[in-house]
């Protein structure tokens, strides 16, 4: 980094100045594989994740990506918590791309998976206790007494018993030269400081009067900005291109050829987008020039009459079923969906001879960083991904192709200058990469008492792992995840899937799988208590005895929300309960229905169990959030095709919800020391299933499609 | 060449008169607190004022503008000290942050039409705008807030 020209140098500064919110003191080397000892003459860089400035300022360096969950905020508090910081003193940087910032599980740099504050948890403590032991370290030699005599107090290391103390920026310098203890002990929880407490995000003002830098915000000095027009039908290739028209428009620099399709290159947006309009472009439109919807449901439907590959088998299921009592049958659908992060994704490219500058909004940065280095050809150290503020993610902008970054490479060889390709919000709706659409069949059995004694649950969809570092085994169990840990006590249990393929590229969506299998698992165990003339609720109370983690958050949100208490004429309530990503969440939604078709959600309680919380109140911003983002899937949003195409292209026909039909949500933290958990995905799977199961209280009728429309009730 | 006054500064830009105003201001003008989400008006996030009004700037043309007042994210205040931005901050309405410089936009209009707005009121006039990160219920709240704040400081 000490190479950094000028005004990569301002670039790079300006975004972290967004990241932090507010001033940075330097640009940031991370002492990599550094020596035992640490010799900096202006700052304190314990390790890769601390910078302690003379003035006071403390840097974190997160490998982590910002994309609106708040971890540039509950990361920090780790660190500062064991350092005994000041808060008010804490700064955030985005870190470039090194094996030290990998996440321990995946051994990329990523953020996704709702696994920042469960992954970063043990290294963060590390790294600020180890930082507080050497400012300590300083102090005492300075002063000449025995450092187990000394502590820290909010940014100051004092010795009582001479009634002196002094800041850690003071001491940063002689800090800087203390050799790195080993093993230093962490603190105990019930000593916790900032872990645990409401804390302001550290990046809101910067997000209040448009100063925070997302990608599309990034800039170089003679930046071009291209448009990519991509195929219609997905891997169409190109026959012929016409591009007379787009060159004679005022601004058009350049029209190149890449892998995704023909990149028109401007002086900004607006000609570029120009530009792409008056392509004409000839298309061998290929194999998925007949990809339909309904082709897809019929195949799926007809997959979903056998057993596909088993996930989990308990008991005899097939037996158990035919000997019931009682036995229900069901399908459910649910379509593409689309990630639609308003920020559309970006990649600015700066690349010269023997330097190749990237900033983009990215959860996958060492993945594109390894794409770029095998495009250009440069040496690893000679690329550098600059992380910006991501406007949305939700899985959408960790690509396990890196495509986003790939093609902004590609443009830049081609035209030898920066070059920012942004995709229209017709690009990200029309470009792949959905949440699957998926089909399933569920059967259970009833004793004569109404218990379920049989469970026999068939997915049909397309896994999202296959052939991504996060299936080494090929073992994909992306659609099966959230079914297969049903959690009721059902004594035959089968699920199993047909995994199929097809040319619609498929992708994690915020919940992954289980934006899939709670709607069905749970809106199935709802028809369940209804046929056996009992409470959804305490149904699903009797079945969880020995879950006491499920039980507390469905009891909780049960509670919260007057569970029982009657409602006016028209209106119903619905419970779901779902384990995710090791979080526990169950809400309940009230809604009405009025004809002909208009389901209103009035009110939602949720009730968390992520374990110990870092951020109180971040968790209920999330758990706010995800019940926004699953009530869009639950009642609005679908991508369909027809003859290839993609028939949505933007917020009219792909909608979303807005502000006049969100309803209030209530959130309730279950206490707790367990490992802190993530939360960003885990509020998503229950709404859509309490939202159905709502509305079958409402009105006597069963939707099994979301989007939940009330002309698709059976 | 077309004069407009953008944030009570007088700028001169050299484009076309049909140029989104949207592009205008990003590409040329550097103020990039006003943000791309839709280019049809479907999402709010280019949200500015012209003339004091709300205007979706992805699909005003800078001829529009032309003459007029342009006040964007970056001009209501030049401290953080608007009351929207105040409650905002008090609230952590943001999350991703994309959306909000036109979410704040839009209710500084409405503050100023309907200084005491209602549940309902802060649902039309902010319907327009689209948070997918899903910061609803905190709008609807910073928006209330805002508005005793800025009774407080009259």
């Amino acid at each position: 980094m000490t190479d950094l020209h000028p005004l990569n140098r301002r670039e790079f500064l300006k975004v972290g100045v967004a990241a932090g919110g507010g001033m940075l003191v330097g640009i940031y080397l991370p002492q990599l594989n550094s020596s035992e000892t640490v010799s900096r003459t202006e700052v304190f860089q314990p390790n890769a994740f601390l910078r302690i400035g003379t003035d006071d300022m403390i840097t974190v360096i997160l490998g982590k990506s910002e994309m609106g969950t708040g971890i540039y905020t509950s990361l920090p508090m780790i660190a500062a918590d064991e350092l005994d910081a000041d808060w008010q003193h804490i700064r955030v940087e985005a870190a470039p791309v090194d094996e030290v910032y990998f996440h321990p599980t995946f051994h990329i740099q990523m953020t996704g998976g709702s696994s920042s504050v469960t992954s970063e948890w043990e290294r963060l403590r590390k790294a600020g206790a180890t930082a507080r032991a050497m400012l300590i370290a300083a102090a005492a030699k300075n002063w000449d007494v025995d450092p187990k005599a000394c502590g820290t107090q909010t940014g100051y290391v004092v010795h009582e018993p001479s009634n002196r103390r002094v800041s850690y920026g003071a001491l940063a310098e002689a800090a800087a030269t203390t050799p790195l203890p080993a093993d230093v002990p962490l603190k105990d929880p019930n000593n916790f400081t900032i872990i645990g407490r409401g804390t302001h995000r550290l990046d809101t003002a910067a997000k209040t009067n448009g100063s925070a830098l997302f990608g599309i915000d990034a800039k170089a000095p003679g930046m071009l900005t291209a448009l990519i027009a991509r195929p219609r039908v997905f891997g169409a290739k190109i026959i012929r291109v016409n591009d007379a028209r787009s060159r004679k428009i005022t601004g058009v620099k350049a029209v190149v050829p890449v892998q995704s399709g023909i990149a028109v290159v401007a002086d900004g947006f607006w000609a570029a987008k120009l530009g792409r309009d008056a392509l004409e472009i000839e298309w061998d439109e290929g194999p998925n020039a007949t990809v339909s919807t309904a082709a897809i449901r019929e195949q799926y439907a007809r997959l979903s009459n056998a057993p596909g590959k088993v996930a989990r088998r308990d008991g005899d299921p097939a037996h158990a079923l035919k000997t019931a009592a009682t036995k229900i049958t069901a399908e459910y659908e649910v379509p593409y969906l689309a990630h639609a992060t308003m920020e559309p994704l970006n990649c600015l490219v700066d690349l010269g001879a023997d330097r190749c500058d990237i900033w983009t909004g990215t959860q996958f940065q060492s993945l594109d960083h390894a794409a770029a280095v095998k495009l250009t050809g440069l040496h690893p150290n000679q690329v550098h991904v600059h992380t910006t503020m991501l406007g949305g993610g939700f899985g959408r902008r960790g690509s396990p192709t890196s495509e986003f970054v790939v093609e902004a490479v590609e443009v830049a060889k081609a035209v030898h200058a920066p070059v920012k390709v942004v995709w229209t919000r017709e690009d990200d709706i029309r470009g792949g990469w959905y949440r699957p659409m998926a089909y399933d069949r569920i059967s259970a059995g009833l004793d004569t008492s109404g218990n379920p004694v049989a469970w026999d649950h068939t997915i049909v969809s397309q896994g999202v792992l296959e052939g991504t570092i996060f299936a080494p085994d090929g073992n994909d169990g992306s659609s099966v995840e959230g079914a297969v840990e049903m959690p009721y006590a059902i004594p035959n249990v089968l699920v199993s899937l047909h995994a199929t393929k097809l040319g619609v590229p498929v992708l994690w969506w915020r919940s992954v799988g289980n934006s899939h299998t709670a709607f069905v698992v749970e809106s199935f165990i709802d028809e369940l208590a209804h046929a056996s003339g009992k409470d959804p609720y305490q149904f699903r109370r009797a079945l969880l005895a020995k879950k006491p983690r499920h039980l507390a958050v469905l009891e909780l949100a049960a509670e919260k929300a007057h569970w029982g208490a009657p409602l006016p004429k028209g209106q119903g309530r619905g419970i779901a309960l779902h384990f995710s990503f090791d979080t526990y969440v169950a809400e309940v939604a009230e809604v009405s229905v009025s004809e002909p078709d208009t389901i209103r959600v009035h009110r939602v309680v949720a009730a968390v169990d992520c374990g110990r919380v870092v951020n109180p109140d971040g968790v209920v911003a999330q758990t706010e959030g995800g019940i926004i983002f699953g009530l869009s899937a639950a009642l609005k949003s679908e991508i369909t095709l027809d003859r290839g195409r993609v028939q949505q292209s933007n917020f009219h026909d792909y909608q979303v919800l807005r502000i006049n039909e969100a309803p209030q949500i209530e959130v309730y933290i279950v206490p707790s020391t367990e490992h802190p958990m993530g939360v960003g995905e885990p509020p998503v799977p229950p709404i859509a299933p309490a939202v159905a199961n709502a509305v079958f209280a409402a009105t006597g009728k069963r939707v099994r499609k979301s989007p939940i429309r009330m002309n698709q009730a059976v | 060449m077309i004069a407009l006054s953008v944030n009570a500064k007088r700028v001169m830009v050299d484009v076309d008169p049909s140029t989104p105003l949207l592009w205008v201001l990003r590409d040329n003008l550097g103020l990039t607190g006003t943000k791309y989400g839709c280019g049809m008006a479907q999402c709010g996030a280019c949200t500015v004022h012209i003339d004091g009004q709300a205007v979706r700037s992805c699909v005003a043309p800078v001829s529009r503008a032309a003459g007029r007042q342009v006040t964007t994210i970056e001009g209501l205040s030049p401290d953080l000290s608007d009351p929207l931005q105040r409650a905002w901050i008090e609230i952590d309405v943001p999350q991703c942050g994309y959306c909000q410089s036109g979410q704040i936009m839009s209710a500084a209009v409405l503050l100023r039409e309907k200084p005491i707005p209602s549940d309902d009121d802060i649902d039309q006039a902010l319907a327009g705008n689209i948070c997918r990160c899903g910061t609803y219920c905190r709008i609807r709240r910073a928006v209330h807030r805002a508005a005793e704040l800025a009774r407080g400081s009259k």
